[in-house]
């Protein structure tokens, strides 16, 4: 396809071949005019992945601003590599999530591994020791080989490069739904710790100070990665393999060692990952945040292989590399701690005043574009919204309870359902341990690591029902906050804010931008409500094949705080004789349930309801109790209604079980997906102050030493299991579905 | 007693092994990077968990062959105490300083959680403090953790009473169950498990708190007092 | 120069899960006729020629490439094709 790197640009112009790099006839000429003539091949190629969306969000740029992103508590907010929150003591806490949805759907291995390190590098370029990773994926119904085959090779890949770089992955969340099918997410999340006087930023300030190389060399791989992410996943996509990098995390390693010793220094000015559009994007947003230009020499890039271009060294997105800005006559002090690491570090450049961005290759320049047109003046897209066709149609739906005919055997299923099954065999082949922080492992609602030296703690967790987005974007957007919310409050820990990751469809199409605008400002409307900013986040459109868009996803990444270890509250049931209670009340609320996804095999319907404040107030004083030392444990009530998180409550093998007693409709008091219910065990000498306290608290019964999960509704036994049986059905449902054949 | 903790390219268990020893048992220790070490003045050897040189050919095999490695064996000649923990187990097999090999997990997957393991030599300077017999939680974390060598070696390992720690439940296909051995003098100790990951009840176990006891204790009892 | 290609298989009677799970999946794939596979590796080396060279090349792979525990190797020596 692009083998014509010697056509001139009025060839260029004349074949339109910029269309394949993924620029409209509208922004070539834009290009035109910024220049004042037309652009070369490796210009336009530069131009093309700067104003692809994954760099400049030109076609989300508008929504995002109506997130909020200040508060006292929030360093840095979106617009570096990751964003940064205080959590006292000199210290804070940097975090961001990041897509690699469609590098994983061509190879999956590969594409999830990368997706990692891309992520730690966005982290501890800004200083930061990356403590934690968290992944958020979603793939289609398990009962397909391909599906199974991208699974895996997920899951391998995240823990081939996590495991290896030394960061524990201490959670996240797996759903599966057939929008997915040939589209999956992987989105991973990265966190770091950091001291206030260390944060460094991407910038090249300083007129004559020294650009410096860092990490692996240059070659082919990766190229138009960023243009390839912002395209509609095409069916003959295993043809784009060459586009997808391959992982190092032995180099990454390294990589983080040493930056982490050079940040000490007063050398360095300023550190950049090369992640998307590799030199080219970290090059330009440097500069231009420095409101500087910069020279590179490309003769200086280390490469990895012969006659490589200066198009294909600008835009190669091979791994693990950094761009630093050093000061002049202070290089060598840097590039001694890379060498200690084994690793090269060289200067291919300097900071100048003129703000153009010029790139010289055999002596000759190749590229000289004004900085501020490939970052700044990016061209922004208020694209047309309409209201999708099937919207008013669910909103009009009369609620339908579902007919069950044995609720026992219903509960069965649905804890065998794979987005509600146990993931240990994905999380099992996680190291998430290493560091020695994890206090709570993988399988709760929220990890928790706690901050050596200090009596506090981190809660992470990742969440997004998409299929409340799909029936209603905006109900369903404050949805995903507010239960990442929920989760953090249920392990003890004050939300702190978030990182989100978006991901939708083709955003040309009016339908699929309505459903960003509408989620968007639904989770604007639960972030101001529960005062959660949003730091840092990523942007993935075109989420779709053959022309279906997958079901709206944006996913939530938050982080709260414990500030005593006291504080953490596990997920189960701790102890016999506890009370249990429901915090909350239930409606009947089936639409986008899983009860639903079994009995219709699809989602029609209106979203659960939820009322901001009702949920920010519940939360408030959940967290009072567990503050005050009333709560023996707490866990959120989603996917499948209560009796679902009833039965995860006893799951942990300490040979529990419940006694409980619900009221009204068996069917909607076990199986309602209703918002805002924490499921709480609390002593009984602690009843009295717990119920005061929390409002809209109600008795349903206490935790049993009998290893049985008995369930009455209205005076009528319902459900009388034993818990090991269940937890087998829950445990197996994923291992027993990989190994089936179809 | 002063431990030393390699720490090679790739190594990602040494601030943890360092803490163990440093923060929660109290003990002098230092990170001590692989190049231009020298060992002469440390009492103890840890070679902490990770994936030294990425793993790349065999884990532990490029480590094996660096010259700090030379060092840990003439330390070892003089008796004084080396304990390899994971990727430094693999790199004590693959230097030759512990029969055998370790070898994928049989279910090909890296895992990762809390595993029961059994104290089958309460005689070893690594474990004195634990009862013969104990069953203890140690955390595994590893992908190449399936012990392996031939029968004639197994046979000598039991006649030597070398097999230190086993697993309960056998999570990866290790011959005999094998955990942990130690070689033939009775000072140079190599495990899966992670004992550095057990020294705090907050993060889920404090077993590994006595194997630690066990080295300075019985180094104090050897060295200290005849010093006195 | 000389290209040494260096094959290291895992020794017979040595466990090779690998290889058995890639000899199952062809089977499901419908290849019954595949009754074993074993997984080893392939080493591609650039040396230059020089006295003792074979000799040299298996103090390399006893030293390092192979671990005599677990694998075999075996290996050939070809005049390299300049280009």
């Amino acid at each position: 396809m692009l083998q014509a790197y010697e056509i001139s640009p009025e060839e260029i112009e004349r074949t339109k071949i910029y269309q394949e790099m993924g620029l409209s006839d509208q922004e070539f000429q834009a290009i035109e005019r910024i220049l004042g003539r037309l652009p070369n091949f490796t210009e336009t190629g530069i131009f093309s992945v700067m104003w692809s969306e994954h760099c400049s969000y030109k076609t989300s740029k508008p929504l995002l601003k109506k997130f909020p992103t200040k508060a006292p508590h929030v360093l840095q907010g979106p617009g570096e590599g990751a964003g940064i929150i205080d959590i006292g003591d000199n210290q804070a806490v940097v975090f961001k999530i990041e897509s690699h949805n469609h590098p994983s759907a061509v190879e999956p291995y590969q594409g999830a591994a990368t997706g990692v390190g891309g992520i730690i590098r966005d982290v501890f370029s800004m200083g930061a020791r990356p403590i934690a990773l968290m992944n958020s994926l979603r793939f289609g119904n398990l009962t397909n080989e391909r599906v199974k085959y991208l699974f895996s090779e997920v899951v391998n890949g995240i823990a081939g490069y996590g495991n290896c770089v030394g960061v524990p992955t201490v959670g996240g969340e797996v759903q599966f739904d057939e929008s997915y099918e040939d589209n999956p997410l992987v989105n991973a999340m990265c966190i770091g710790l950091i001291n206030h006087d260390e944060i460094q930023k991407g910038i090249a300030s300083g007129i004559g100070n020294t650009v410096l190389y860092a990490g692996a060399p240059t070659g082919r791989d990766g190229i138009h990665g960023a243009t390839f992410a912002s395209d509609d996943l095409a069916e003959d996509s295993d043809k784009d393999r060459p586009a997808v990098q391959v992982g190092d995390p032995f180099m990454e390693k390294l990589l983080i060692e040493a930056c982490l010793e050079v940040i000490h220094s007063d050398a360095l000015v300023g550190m950049q990952d090369m992640g998307a559009a590799g030199l080219t994007s970290s090059a330009s947003e440097m500069a231009s945040k420095a409101g500087t230009g910069m020279e590179m020499d490309l003769d200086s890039v280390p490469q990895r292989e012969q006659n490589m271009n200066a198009y294909e060294l600008m835009l190669s997105e091979s791994q693990e590399r950094m761009l630093m800005v050093v000061k002049k006559g202070r290089e060598q002090e840097i590039i001694d701690v890379f060498e200690k690491y084994g690793l090269q570090a060289v200067a291919v450049g300097q900071v100048v005043e003129e703000k153009f961005f010029r790139i010289k290759q055999h002596g000759e320049v190749q590229a000289e574009i004004p900085v501020d047109a490939l970052a700044e003046e990016a061209p922004v897209y208020h694209m047309p919204s309409v209201e999708a066709r099937y919207f008013q149609e669910f909103q009009s739906l009369e609620t339908e309870i579902p007919y069950v005919e044995n609720h026992a055997d219903m509960l069965k299923r649905l804890l065998q359902q794979p987005t509600i099954a146990s993931k240990e065999w994905v999380y099992d082949q996680y190291d998430s341990m290493v560091q020695t922080n994890t206090i709570v492992t993988p399988g709760s609602d929220a990890a928790v690591l706690r901050v050596k030296g200090t009596d506090k703690a981190l809660a992470i967790t990742t969440d997004c029902n998409s299929r409340y987005i799909y029936l209603d974007p905006e109900t369903g957007g404050k949805i995903a906050v507010a239960e990442a919310a929920r989760n953090l409050v249920c392990s003890g820990a004050r939300p702190l804010g978030l990182t989100d990751g978006l991901n939708f469809g083709n955003p040309t199409n009016p339908e699929v931008f309505w459903q960003m605008e509408k989620s968007i400002e639904g989770m604007r409307a639960a972030c101001t409500a529960l005062g959660t900013p949003v730091i840092s986040g990523n942007v993935s459109l075109y989420n779709q094949s053959k022309g279906k868009a997958i079901f709206p996803t944006p996913i939530v990444g938050m982080v709260g705080l414990h500030e005593s270890v006291e504080h953490i509250t596990p997920s189960h049931f701790q102890q016999a004789g506890d009370c249990i209670y429901v915090i909350g009340e239930t409606k009947a609320e089936f639409a986008g349930s899983e009860l639903q996804n079994i009995t219709e095999g699809t989602y029609r319907g209106k979203a659960p309801a939820i009322d901001l404040e009702v949920e920010a107030t519940r939360q408030q004083q959940l967290l009072e109790a567990i503050q005050r030392g009333l709560v023996s444990s707490a866990h959120d009530v989603a996917e499948g209604g209560l009796a679902v998180a009833l039965a995860e409550s006893v799951f942990n093998g300490k040979g529990l079980g419940i006694d409980v007693e619900v009221q009204g409709d068996r069917t909607v008091a076990l199986f309602s997906e209703t918002q805002s219910r924490f499921l709480v065990s609390v002593k009984p000498e602690h009843s009295v102050a717990f119920e005061e306290l929390v409002t809209d608290a109600v008795p349903i019964g206490m935790v049993t030493e009998d290893d049985r999960l008995s369930l009455k509704a209205s005076g009528t036994r319902v459900i009388e299991e034993k818990v090991e049986d269940l937890r087998k059905l829950w445990k197996g449902a994923i291992p027993c579905l990989l190994k089936s054949e179809a | 007693m002063k431990f030393a903790v390699i720490v090679f390219p790739g190594s990602n268990c040494d601030r943890d092994m360092y803490h163990a020893v440093k923060e929660v048992l109290g003990e002098e220790a230092e990170l001590v990077w692989y190049e231009n070490s020298n060992l002469a003045d440390y009492d103890g050897i840890l070679l902490p968990g990770g994936f030294s040189y990425g793993d790349y050919l065999r884990s532990g095999a490029v480590a094996a062959t660096s010259t700090v490695i030379q060092q840990v064996v003439e330390h070892a000649a003089k008796g004084k105490p080396v304990l390899g923990v994971c990727n430094g187990f693999q790199v004590l097999t693959e230097a030759g300083l512990l029969p055998g090999a370790l070898m994928r997990n049989e279910k090909l997957s890296f895992m990762c959680h809390q595993e029961d393991i059994v104290v089958d030599n309460n005689q070893t300077m690594f474990t004195t403090n634990y009862l013969q017999g104990e069953v203890v939680r140690f955390p595994i974390a590893h992908g190449e953790g399936n012990y392996f060598c031939d029968e004639e070696t197994l046979a000598n390992l039991k006649t030597n009473n070398q097999i230190v720690f086993t697993y309960k439940d056998n999570p990866n296909g290790s011959v005999a169950n094998i955990a942990g051995i130690i070689n033939k003098e009775g000072n140079v100790l190599g495990m899966m498990p992670h004992p550095e990951r057990a020294v705090e009840s907050l993060l889920g176990s404090d077993d590994g708190v006595k194997l630690f006891q066990s080295i300075i204790q019985n180094w104090r009892e050897a060295y200290d007092v005849a010093s006195v | 120069m000389r290209n040494v290609t260096v094959y290291i298989t895992l020794k017979q009677g040595v466990l090779d899960p690998q290889g058995k799970a890639i000899q199952e999946s062809l089977n499901s794939l419908g290849y019954d006729e595949v009754k074993d596979a074993r997984v080893g590796k392939y080493l591609e080396l650039q040396v230059e020629d020089g006295p003792n060279l074979e000799e040299r090349v298996k103090v390399m792979c006893d030293k390092l490439l192979a671990n005599p525990v677990i694998e075999d190797y075996r290996f050939d020596v070809e005049e390299a094709v300049r280009s």
